[in-house]
């Protein structure tokens, strides 16, 4: 059986069609001399020696299991209950997608429709979709919403600072070929400051809760003036962090997207992910992705439809809301299961371990000599620690003398805040960990200048 | 075969839009044929609001039933002086009165000179009837 159904007879009946006269001519555009370059690729291994290869190149990672880890900045290291991933194996559920035939996997249009109904409940939200490929896709698409609600007639999308910066790269990026203006996020706007900037051209203001730094933002108010100005509000939110703070509905906002990471997936080097989106009903026809509602069949039972399609490309073509309609079926499968079996008290429960375990870690460090921790504003469990030296010397330390991974360097993203380490505690951390990263700390600044020393002495 | 309505006061289009002049205004609306060609009508997501200049083959809507999404366009060229409102909550209505309560839209014609080059009913009923042969 050949994988390919074209036979040489379709090839030449296509071929003849355009007016071409062989597949080489379809290539003309790309100079010759890159149409083929050499690979340079060694031999072909055996099964058993590329196993040998690839363990050998994953020893060299730094795992989340194997050390004490206070990186979050985003993707962060929660508890796994094991039922997540034996639900996940099973053979009826194993796959990415949306099934095409929809209406027969009837499983799994329910586990989505529970995952929908779950975020619901979580954001305060009256609709959500099937999800997308991260929380950066999703407030991607969440611009997009407010674009089409608005049908262009607004241009301006005021983006807090602090939102992830990776996020607003990828909206930009998103958004690069259209007539949207992102503004806001490039100095230290406060959320005052973001509100001074509304106007009549404003689509749509973004804030984050918790914000990149960890802090909860007062958000008091922010909806009435936001939407004063009749523009919509789109928080992005860390689904943990709802466990324990006020809902993004309570709050008055229109869209609420993140990163579903938290929910039962483990951090796997950067993905796959989940993207969340939810938000009020009556922009439902507006959004992208897959939709799956509750119904009855035929005979009075329930059975679950995949709803709303024609927003979808496959009936919409070009005017489809988004050209986004695959979701993360299996990663939002397992934030389905991980919400089923916390539950309201479990997820609570995590968030105060974090909220605590953050706050206790905050006050040692802040307490030590030569380091300082912001603690003007109410935290969840990142914080911003004022280092005494360059936050990569500090990790170095941490890692090699310590087996602690350290907090996120925020001069990569802010160069304003040289020094600066994010760190994120969660209840994954025991104070055990804790109280070793203090001491590590501690003493960093002599272990640095003692090896800055030793480089000296044999240089 | 199926009798659609196709009224004698009305001018269309061969995309099934219909145009009724009433003085210097126009209702426009779609045409009981292409009601039943949508089937159930679910949704209608008016795409502009009163003030708004449309140019005649501009989309001004996009119509969701339960089988397809069809874009609506303006048989000419006008003002929007009303939008029919009532379509948010009962789009249904375009398939049970289709030239009555189901209008989509009123414009203001800029050129009524236009509405001569669009059919006139009996050409409309030919054009319907063709399609179903």
């Amino acid at each position: 059986m050949t994988y390919i159904p074209h036979t040489d007879a379709d090839r030449k009946a296509m071929l003849e069609a355009i007016g071409v006269d062989s597949l080489d001519d379809l290539f003309d555009a790309v100079p010759a001399d890159l149409r083929f370059p050499e690979l340079d690729l060694p031999p072909g291994l055996s099964e058993m020696e590329t196993a040998w290869e690839l363990n050998g190149l994953a020893s060299a990672n730094v795992a989340a299991n194997d050390f004490a880890l206070f990186l979050g900045a985003g993707a962060y290291n929660h508890f796994i209950p094991s039922v997540v991933n034996h639900i996940l194996l099973r053979g009826e559920f194993y796959t990415a997608y949306t099934p095409y035939q929809p209406e027969l996997s009837q499983g799994t249009l329910q586990a989505i429709f529970e995952y929908q109904s779950m975020m619901c409940a979580l954001t305060g939200m009256d609709v959500a979709n099937a999800s997308h490929y991260d929380g950066a896709t999703s407030l991607a698409e969440a611009v997009i919403v407010a674009n089409a609600h608005f049908r262009g007639k607004r241009s301006k999308i005021i983006l807090s600072p602090g939102v992830n910066p990776q996020y607003r790269a990828v909206v930009r990026t998103y958004h690069q070929g259209n007539d949207l203006k992102f503004v806001g996020d490039k100095g230290s706007a406060t959320v005052p400051d973001l509100v001074d900037m509304l106007d009549d051209d404003t689509a749509m203001l973004v804030v984050s809760y918790p914000n990149f730094f960890g802090q909860i933002d007062d958000l008091t108010g922010l909806a009435k003036s936001v939407h004063d100005a009749g523009a919509l509000l789109c928080m992005v939110v860390d689904p943990i962090a709802l466990g324990l703070f006020k809902s993004p509905g309570e709050l008055g906002a229109d869209i609420v997207v993140g990163e579903g990471q938290p929910l039962g997936i483990p951090l796997s080097f950067g993905g796959p992910y989940l993207g969340f989106f939810a938000t009020r009903e009556k922009f439902v026809r507006k959004i992208a992705g897959r939709i799956v509602g509750e119904t009855v069949d035929a005979d009075g039972r329930r059975a679950y439809v995949m709803t709303l399609r024609p927003r979808e490309q496959d009936i919409r073509r070009e005017k489809a809301t988004s050209n986004i309609c695959t979701n993360q079926g299996l990663m939002a499968l397992a934030a389905c299961v991980y919400m089923s079996v916390m539950g309201k008290h479990g997820l609570r429960r995590a968030a105060e371990l974090c909220y605590h375990k953050a706050h206790y870690a905050a006050q040692q460090i802040d307490a030590l000599e030569g380091y300082s921790v912001d603690m003007s504003q109410p935290f969840f469990k990142e914080f911003v620690v004022a280092c005494p030296e360059p936050v990569a010397a500090i990790n170095d330390v941490l890692l090699e003398h310590w087996g602690i991974i350290g907090g996120y360097d925020l001069s990569k993203d802010y160069p304003a805040r040289e020094n600066q380490m994010l760190l994120a505690v969660t209840e994954m951390n025991t104070k055990d960990e804790i109280d070793t990263l203090v001491e590590a700390l501690r003493s960093a600044p002599d272990d640095i200048a003692n090896h800055a020393h030793h480089h000296h002495h044999h240089s | 075969m199926a009798d659609w309505k196709t009224p004698d006061n009305a001018k269309y289009t061969e995309n099934d839009e219909w145009i009724i002049v009433d003085g210097d205004t126009a209702k426009v609306g779609l045409t009981d044929y292409a009601q039943d060609q949508l089937s159930d009508i679910v949704f209608v997501d008016m795409q502009v609001e009163v003030g708004d200049t449309v140019s005649a083959g501009d989309s001004f809507a996009t119509v969701e039933s339960v089988k397809a999404a069809s874009d609506v366009y303006a048989p000419a060229s006008g003002e929007v002086v009303a939008v029919n409102s009532a379509l948010d909550d009962t789009p249904e209505t375009i398939n049970g009165d289709p030239f009555g309560a189901g209008w989509m839209i009123e414009i203001k014609l800029s050129d009524a000179g236009e509405l001569d080059g669009l059919l006139d009913a009996a050409a409309y009923a030919k054009h319907c009837a063709e399609r179903e042969g």
